[in-house]
């Protein structure tokens, strides 16, 4: 196996270097293989199912299919850089809220996608919420109560934004 | 795990009824709960399986050497490195844990490999050399009987041949009989979590076996056995599970791990891809159903007649429980009085059939729909008062000659679910037509459909089975610790668990301990909508032994009758006012208490398939209302609704979720659903080809009614909940599309060139 040379990596606003990785590693295998960020999660490792989501620069990503050292230099946030025990974010509140996780695995990736909708649109309907999480699938919940929980975070992000 | 208190709740623990939180919720939305395939030890070496490409051939040799030559390679392991039992299985033992001199189906497990870095061990895996002499599959299941044995068990899994009530009932001229042939696609669980574990080996000789599971003990006594070692050597813990629905209730990678752990003295990690996993787990059943329905001119069913032959595929795995569930509950909730069902699961070349959830009975609802609308139609009566006119009710026999004793509301969840109004509109939305935005229909050719349908199934383990589950409770410092084997899934589990004990015990803090198997006895599989039956029983159980127990010991020392003791917040009070003890201070010594839970007992089948064989029914009811795009033969679901026989709602949240869950399934089947196999090669095992609902594709679910009438026997009346909804769900959405097409829709998932195309092979024959 070819190894590379080491690159850093900027996750959830910290700097982290990747010294032992071999050549062809995804940005999924390093996350969670290498740097001991498990959230994100392989269902498919092709693109299809949207469990490895995360942010690269803002946007969202299968990290499954983005190479480890093409994100050297850009910002990467995963779900662990979303909020924590005690400080949740009010997307990851709303999925608890409204009983939108059962057996997990599809929710990180769903947290993501939820989360990077609602900074683009404050008020999505109905439509533009199913296109924008018809990325990611989810198996347990029939998606119902994972739409009711993006009404709930955006009805909570506005009460943020207007004072 | 700690409580998680979200929302205005204050101190009060969790109760039965509430929409208490998961004690696993924050965890999972913080990508800290920890999968199987998140398992991480700083010695491990990854496992890798060398499967078939054939799903048929002789191994004429097999070298090994050239893999173990590469470097970073410390194991490669073949069927002569099983100490123990070369086969395992569910119900018989019957699948090599790898293949020797043949192998039965594509993606059947040769060889295992464990390396130092994935990469690695897939370069061992193709270095590997297989001397392949590939021979002709058996792949058509109607030629299994008459075909040569591919196993030594043979190629009949098993039949059964019901007969129920006069079966000359329909041998007169005054009927009106209708007759047709369906067919159901085979279709996978497609859990969001593919297998996954990790193998530690301990110094004694014994392994330990972290691992994704539905059912720890019966994998315990499995993989014991593979390993010719002792149970207590071989300990197995839940390690977090991303989904089963069936399809985790046999083996995959555990002794494959273990052998791997032992040989290698290494922690092994081992984790499928997608595409392994279609082809490392058993899928739902494939079905041919033929079946001819007799009723007097009135609409009262006289005779139902049925043969059903299901694929079981390769290996045996669950097919003999599915087949008598798919046997038992052919005729649908309806009072039949002569009834003649041969079922037969047979072997063949094609990938294993097993458990997946609705466990035949989804197969069977399909045909059985569809037959009841064929009569509605032939007697020019409304489907709807039809099933009403026949429903089956307490106290009536089934087509197995057993009594239902416990509750069945099926003209109930009938006549909600038919009777919700409707909110379904049109829309002028591209994206919201069949197709999307991809394939917009045109709105002006679009054709909308409507219907109903209705299905039933078991409870729990059947015929005869000693179906049981374990549990411990230690209340101390007025802390409840439950200890239960039961396998959380996502279904909820925990979250009932804490709400039962909090209940029964008046207290705030509920802690789960680990799911393992040297701490408690078996709790039975997840599945069978048994676990809140089972487990929640037994915890109820072993909570109430607790209780009574404090209660007696305060009665004595204060000289208070039991009856005027009540335990509630955290303190046993009387009744009287003049007792007010904390439960904190009470239980400075621990009490507690074990049981094994037992619901009442089963018979088996007799020669002519009757006997009290289940424990209890569940029956769901819903309605599709479909728009079909004709030209492209594109259909979207546009409302679903439902009501459902419940028993009770222990969690108005979780009950939603396992409703909506199921009937998501449920669609999947019905219009999109398929692994596609080909001569015995699966040509779909991938997520860009294997299609399940998208947020798209699903539409919202009406909820019309649960129906709440306890079941004598189940904790606290609470019926299980998870498979109905993916039973009436498949069978609505299909006889929705007739409606729209007027089409004879004979088989799922439809396709689109079933309905551009007019309709398919079975067409004919159904017809004629």
């Amino acid at each position: 196996m070819t190894s590379v040379d080491g690159f850093s990596l900027s996750i959830n606003g910290h700097n982290r270097s990747v010294v032992d990785a071999v050549a062809g590693e995804s940005l999924l295998f390093v996350l969670r293989e290498r740097l001991g960020l498990a959230g994100s999660k392989n269902a498919c490792e092709e693109g299809e199912c949207g469990s490895c989501t995360v942010r690269l620069d803002g946007e969202t990503v299968c990290s499954c299919l983005v190479l480890a050292e093409a994100a050297a230099g850009r910002e990467v946030v995963t779900i662990e850089g979303l909020g924590s025990e005690g400080d949740l974010s009010d997307v990851q509140q709303a999925f608890l809220d409204a009983g939108a996780v059962q057996c997990g695995f599809c929710t990180p990736g769903l947290l993501m996608a939820v989360d990077a909708l609602l900074d683009d649109d404050s008020k999505p309907d109905d439509l533009t919420v199913r296109e924008a999480i018809s990325g990611n699938l989810c198996r347990c919940t029939g998606y119902g109560r994972i739409l009711d929980a993006v009404d709930r975070a955006a009805a909570a992000r506005q009460a943020e934004a207007t004072p | 795990m700690t409580v998680v208190e979200t929302g205005a709740r204050t101190s009060v623990g969790p109760r039965i009824g509430e929409n208490a939180p998961r004690p696993d919720g924050v965890p999972k939305v913080t990508g800290g709960f920890a999968f199987s395939s998140d398992l991480h030890h700083d010695r491990m070496l990854w496992g890798a399986t060398l499967r078939s490409p054939h799903p048929a051939a002789r191994i004429g040799g097999l070298d090994t050497s050239p893999a173990l030559a590469i470097d970073g390679v410390h194991a490669v392991l073949t069927h002569e490195d099983v100490p123990g039992s070369p086969t395992f299985g569910l119900e018989h033992c019957d699948q090599p844990v790898l293949a020797g001199d043949v192998v039965r189906y594509e993606g059947e497990p040769v060889a295992v490999v464990a390396a130092d870095h994935p990469d690695t061990a897939r370069r061992a895996l193709a270095a590997i050399v297989v001397d392949w002499q590939p021979t002709e599959p058996l792949v058509d299941p109607a030629l299994a009987e008459t075909a040569d044995p591919i196993h030594p068990d043979g190629n009949v899994i098993r039949r059964i041949h019901l007969r129920h009530g006069d079966q000359s009932a329909a041998d007169r001229d005054d009927l009106v009989s209708v007759e047709g042939t369906y067919e159901v696609g085979m279709q996978d669980q497609a859990f969001l979590g593919p297998e996954s574990g990790m193998a530690v080996p301990d110094d004694d000789g014994g392994v330990d076996l972290y691992v994704a599971t539905q059912w720890l003990h019966v994998d315990r006594d499995q993989v014991a056995a593979c390993l010719d070692l002792p149970h207590e050597k071989v300990r197995l813990t839940l390690a977090g599970v991303g989904g089963a629905f069936g399809a985790r209730e046999d083996l995959s990678l555990h002794v494959h791990l273990c052998l791997l752990a032992l040989r290698t003295g290494r922690p092994v990690k081992m984790s499928y891809g997608r595409e392994e996993s279609f082809h490392g787990h058993v899928h739902r059943h494939p079905a041919r159903m033929w079946y001819r329905h007799h009723a007097t001119t009135d609409g009262d069913l006289v005779r139902v007649e049925a043969h059903l032959l299901l694929d079981g595929g390769a290996y045996a795995s669950s097919s003999s429980a599915v087949i008598a569930n798919a046997t038992c509950f052919a005729a649908g909730p309806y009072m039949v009085p002569s009834v003649e069902i041969e079922g037969v699961v047979v072997r063949t070349d094609n990938p294993p059939c097993g458990a997946m959830r609705g466990f035949g009975a989804v197969q069977t609802c399909f045909a059985h729909e569809a037959q009841m609308d064929r009569l509605a139609a032939a007697l020019n009566m409304d489907p709807v008062a039809l099933r009403l006119r026949n429903a089956l009710e307490p106290g009536d026999r089934l087509a197995t000659g057993q009594v239902i004793a416990g509750t069945l509301p099926v003209a109930e969840v009938i006549r909600a679910c038919a009777g919700h109004p409707s909110a379904a509109l049109g829309s002028d939305e591209p994206m919201a037509r069949p197709g999307g935005a991809g394939r917009t229909a045109d709105a002006q050719h679009v054709v909308r459909g409507e219907a109903v349908a209705v299905g039933f199934k078991n409870l729990m383990f059947s015929e005869g089975f000693d179906d049981s589950s374990a549990a411990r409770c230690v209340l101390h410092h007025g802390v409840a610790t439950i200890t239960c084997a039961c396998a959380e899934v996502g279904q909820g589990f925990v979250t009932l668990a804490r709400q039962i004990a909090g209940e029964v015990l008046g207290v705030d803090e509920v802690v789960l301990a680990p799911v393992e198997t040297t701490s408690i006895g078996s709790a039975g599989s997840t599945s069978a909508s048994r676990q809140t039956w089972m487990s929640g029983g037994a915890v109820q159980l072993a909570c109430e032994t607790v209780r009574r127990e404090l209660l007696a010991a305060v009665s004595a020392t204060h000289g208070v009758s039991i009856d005027d003791l009540v335990l509630v917040d955290g303190r046993i009070v009387s009744l009287a006012g003049d007792l007010d003890l904390s439960l904190e201070e009470l239980t400075v010594e621990r009490v507690e208490a074990e049981v094994v839970h037992r619901h009442a007992p089963t018979s088996p089948l007799d020669g002519d398939g009757q006997g009290d064989a289940h424990v209890s029914f569940a029956v769901s009811a819903h309605r599709a209302i479909v728009d079909v795009d004709p030209d492209l033969g594109l259909v979207k679901v546009v409302e679903l609704t439902t009501a459902q026989d419940v028993g009770r709602v222990l969690h108005p949240l979780q009950a939603l979720g396992q409703l909506e869950g199921g009937a998501a399934q449920g669609v999947g089947l019905a219009v999109m659903e398929e692994v596609q196999v080909t001569n015995g090669r699966i040509r779909n095992a991938s997520f860009t080809d294997y299609l399940i609902p998208t947020a798209l594709d699903m539409p919202p679910l009406e909820v019309a009614a649960l129906i709440e009438q306890p079941e004598p026997g189940a904790p606290f009346g609470a019926k299980g909940i998870g498979e109905p909804p993916s039973i009436s769900s498949t069978a609505a959405v299909a006889a929705a599309v007739r409606d729209a097409t007027g089409l004879a829709l004979p088989r799922v998932p439809i396709r689109p060139s079933d309905i551009c195309l007019g309709d398919n092979a079975l067409t004919a024959e159904v017809i004629a």
